[in-house]
């Protein structure tokens, strides 16, 4: 099978461990008095192409498949993995987890597991079966068109990765859920040299499909944005430092609400009073033109799927409208102890790792400004038009990001090239500052959320919006 | 686990390795690493335990390399049947990537490799209900330090024992085995306004006996509390004052750019420069991984040489880089032993074991008494998003307390500040004479950095 990939997945895990095998392991999960057991079962096949320096280095694959039991009594979780998926193995972990977690309470118990009808994403071009002679034909012609764009662009760099991620959940409630999930994405990096150094530019795209992927964004387009942003750095000036009002461009700037207010919406964190929007349900947190949503059910997005990693399907969630605070973001076991029903974001990087409260594809809903109008309402400020990462303190609500493509704003147009440099602002602050917001949604690029040491993919996306003030941590005075 | 069973399945992971080794078609390299651990990790809330988790771990990563060819599979079962799968799959990976006459494993340099001591059975001995316990005292020592503490995100305990082994066809052949532990701890502390201030602290140790709870519960309520009141300072120009722990922070994150990755391929501010200055003169830096005392020790690196140690700068001058075989050979140097990875990934040249030598300038406290007008860092927020390796540009959040006239005075929050990479190193105008040994793997004194811009109220 030249160039296909040699490992052949196993089919639906509820064929490799039998439901009477969870059963069982599901009842000894139980014996030692707990309230909950659970069985995550995972199977993820990733492959990964490299092109550097003008060369493909080299192509990777990896497999990794195993379970993970979780055992509830009160408060108190065990839990226990294993990499062995017969019935040996997942009744030690169970056992493992029993003990972790013990009561010291007794008896038999039975599970009866009943299969819910989850509907997996379909997948138009199955990434394993592309060769992988068209997976590196994809970097190379990334490589070629960042190279040609222009004669300052000294260094580019590609990846592509796919993976095929297959879950399994049941739990002592009954459930036995299934779900499917396939990712695809591509990076490019470009480093333009001029007189005065080096500069980086950097376009990605991942989304909840397939080899398809390529039909939705142009490799092509992609390196000549990448190379284009380099290029524009070169001549760009050291940020400015201190307050200023500062208008987010659409998309990637969907990374503000992530930090200013969507960890803070964590029911985990509000519960330990580390989230600076505790006991604030139903008061107004944010400038009413404000509706913010989380939504696992957003077809190919970056943070989509068909259930949680708890089996509860996806759903869409208001959490801010028209600037009042309607819910938090719940998982399974805050909703239990909270005596309400989970909200679908129950994620977890791994059957290695407890689920926690995750979001999933976060975004401001569009408004109704003409984005040049945002701009020209500005004197004296900074357009960001591209975001990259960011930080949150969410006990204080503090937060960070970093404009990767930014620009000064001189009385109402857009001006002079910006260096890097990082944002910082306060969430609940920030909320109540956006006076304006525009009618050019989109979806920002792919990222990877770090909570507690696990990364799950989250989408985001934001319109054109303005924020009438927030520190720029620049260089020139 | 005694003793003897461990190093027994030393043994038969090398077995693996060797196994798997010897299946090499002529012509191929091939590179197999496998790893081995367990881990148990404890985090509790309230007095009681919120979570328990009970780990057991295998990797196995093969690297082939045909005609120049590189191809690279992982599986996290060392089963046979997986393990042959993944070198069927790293040799057709090797098929399409493209050909350079540097690829290749790592060829044994004749450098013995130092007899380190990284293990300690405490972490397998250690029952269950004292990990627990060290994990609750934790968060009760915070929580009964100090009034204004309003409460503990999470207070943790986590432990690992875990061996790693190569093997390839060059005849190398490697095997290590370590143990860590370590307590951590978030405290909250609430303000009058509202506001809820937050101080962590953490400590790791090859055994959990060493962990010393009481000082990581204290430091995390200084920090909190210290942090109460914090308003958004003026921007202007400021000292930096770095604890040991900051500085780390900050001189990993500068050395990460003087790795033969990055040098080679001309992404870092530092290409061509050695032999010139790049910091001040009290800037002596080298990467050790043979001094036990570290908490990045290690026997041998990441392709199965031994570790060395290798100089960076002396005195503020570039002297030479840290390179894996591949990129020590294309840099004409050979490798420096410096490959870092784990069985999910390929090699690459790293920093593992960085050492900041000090200087005479005393403790922390001698360093914020020698600053007219600065900062003392707690925090720094947005490394990942607020620091370019290639342009050097860096931007981050912090918060801290100034100082003024050689005292500690107001906290402040919500503010960054910002430099250059080049400029941080230049700027080291102290550097502290005691050196401690950090969780990251750094061992450094605190430093004072002038000329940085603070970026606050307008």
């Amino acid at each position: 099978m030249p160039g296909r990939d040699v490992w052949v997945l196993s089919e639906y895990l509820f064929r490799v461990i039998e439901t009477r095998v969870l059963e069982r392991v599901l009842g000894a999960g139980l014996a030692g008095g707990a309230d909950f057991s659970e069985v995550f079962a995972e199977d993820v096949q990733r492959t990964g192409v490299n092109l550097d320096d003008g060369r493909i280095e080299n192509l990777s694959s990896s497999r990794d498949r195993g379970a993970g039991v979780r055992v509830i009594v009160g408060e108190t979780t065990g839990f226990a993995h294993t990499a062995d998926l017969s019935e040996a193995g997942l009744m030690a972990a169970a056992k493992a987890a029993a003990a972790a977690a013990s009561s010291g309470g007794g008896g038999e118990r039975t599970v009866s597991l009943e299969s819910t009808g989850s509907t997996p994403a379909t997948v138009e071009v199955r990434p394993e079966a592309v060769g992988k002679e068209t997976k590196v034909s994809t970097l190379r012609r990334a490589d070629a068109i960042a190279r040609s764009f222009d004669d300052k662009i000294t260094q580019v760099s590609a990846r592509y990765g796919d993976n095929r991620r297959r879950i399994l959940v049941a739990n002592s409630d009954g459930l036995l859920a299934e779900d499917d999930q396939t990712r695809t994405n591509a990076a490019v990096s470009c480093v333009a040299t001029g007189d005065a150094g080096q500069q980086t530019g950097y376009e990605s795209a991942g989304l909840t499909v397939g080899f398809e992927l390529f039909d939705r964004h142009d490799i092509e387009e992609m390196a000549r944005a990448a190379a284009d942003r380099a290029i524009t750095k070169l001549n760009a000036r050291p940020a400015p430092s201190g307050t200023l009002p500062v208008v987010i461009g659409p998309g990637s700037g969907g990374v503000l609400f992530h930090e200013a207010c969507g960890h803070g919406l964590e029911a985990d964190l509000v519960k330990k009073g580390a989230s600076a929007f505790r006991d604030r349900i139903g008061e107004q947190v944010a400038s009413e033109l404000v509706t913010l949503i989380d939504d696992g059910t957003m077809a190919e997005e970056w943070g989509h799927f068909a259930i949680d990693d708890e089996g509860n399907p996806a759903s869409a969630n208001v959490l801010i409208e028209n600037g009042i605070l309607i819910d938090y973001l719940w998982d399974q076991n805050r909703a239990r102890q909270a005596g309400r029903s989970s909200t679908g974001n129950g994620r977890r990087q791994s059957y290695r790792h407890l689920p926690m409260v995750r979001m999933t594809n976060t975004y401001l809903r569009g408004g109704a400004s003409d984005p040049t109008d945002i701009i020209a309402g500005v004197d004296h400020g900074v357009y960001v038009a591209r975001l990259g990462g960011g930080q949150v303190n969410t006990a204080s609500g503090d937060f960070v990001f970093g404009m990767t493509e930014a620009y000064l704003i001189e009385n109402g147009k857009l001006g002079a090239p910006l260096r890097e440099g990082q944002l910082i602002g306060n969430g609940p602050k920030v909320l109540q500052m956006i006076d304006a917001v525009g009618n050019d949604f989109e979806m920002g690029p792919p990222g990877t959320c770090g909570k507690d040491g696990q990364g799950v993919p989250v989408g985001d996306g934001v319109p054109t919006l303005r924020v009438t003030e927030l520190t720029i941590g620049g260089t020139a005075a | 686990m005694s003793d003897r069973r461990l190093e027994s399945r030393q043994g038969e992971l090398l077995a693996v390795a060797e196994g798997l080794v010897s299946e090499a078609l002529p012509g191929e390299q091939l590179e197999v690493a496998c790893s081995e651990g367990v881990s148990t990790s404890v985090r509790v809330y309230g007095g009681e335990v919120e979570s328990f988790t009970s780990a057991q771990s295998q990797g196995v990563g093969v690297r082939v390399i045909v005609d120049g060819r590189e191809g690279f599979a992982s599986a996290g079962s060392l089963d046979s049947d997986i393990a042959a799968s993944a070198l069927a799959e790293a040799r057709d990976n090797a098929r399409f990537s493209e050909p350079d006459e540097f690829a290749g494993v790592a060829d044994d340099d004749g450098v013995d490799a130092v007899d380190i001591d990284l293990w300690n059975d405490e972490v397998l001995e250690m029952p269950t209900e004292d990990k627990i316990a060290m994990a609750i005292e934790l968060e009760r020592a915070v929580t009964s330090n100090d009034s204004r503490i309003s409460g503990v995100r999470t207070a943790s305990f986590g432990d690992s024992a875990a061996s790693f082994v190569l093997a390839s066809t060059s005849g190398v052949r490697a095997a290590s085995r370590a143990t860590s532990a370590s307590i951590g701890v978030q405290a909250l502390a609430d303000d009058t306004d509202g506001r809820t201030q937050t101080g962590s602290a953490y400590d790791a140790a090859r055994s959990p006996r060493t962990l010393d709870v009481n000082d990581v519960a204290q430091r995390a309520v200084s920090e909190a509390v210290d942090l109460l009141g914090a308003s958004k300072p003026p921007s202007g120009t400021v000292q930096l004052v770095l604890t040991p722990r900051l500085a780390a922070t900050i001189f990993a994150m500068i050395s990460g750019t003087l790795t033969g990755d990055r040098i080679m391929k001309k992404r870092s501010p530092f290409v061509g420069r050695i032999g010139e200055r790049i910091g001040s003169d009290l800037v002596t830096l080298f990467d050790d991984p043979t001094n036990a005392a570290s908490l990045g020790a290690d026997s041998h690196d990441g392709e199965g040489l031994a570790c060395r140690r290798n100089n960076l700068t002396t005195a503020g001058v570039l002297d030479g880089f840290l390179y894996d075989a591949y990129n020590g050979r294309k840099a004409g140097t050979g490798s420096t032993g410096s490959a870092v990875r784990g069985t999910r990934g390929l090699p690459g040249p790293g920093v593992q074991a960085l050492h900041v030598s000090p200087g005479a300038s005393g403790s922390v406290d001698d360093l914020i008494a020698s600053v007219d007008f600065g900062v003392l860092v707690f925090s720094l927020a947005g490394l990942h998003s607020g620091v370019n390796p290639v342009s050097g540009d860096f931007s981050v959040g912090v918060e801290g307390r100034m100082i003024r006239n050689g005292a500690l005075a107001e906290p402040i929050a919500e503010c960054t500040i910002g430099s250059t990479l080049q400029r941080l190193l230049l700027g080291v105008t102290s550097v502290g004479s005691d050196v401690e040994h950090l969780p990251s793997g750094v061992s450094t004194p605190g430093v004072v950095i002038s000329d940085v811009m603070m970026s606050g109220s307008s």
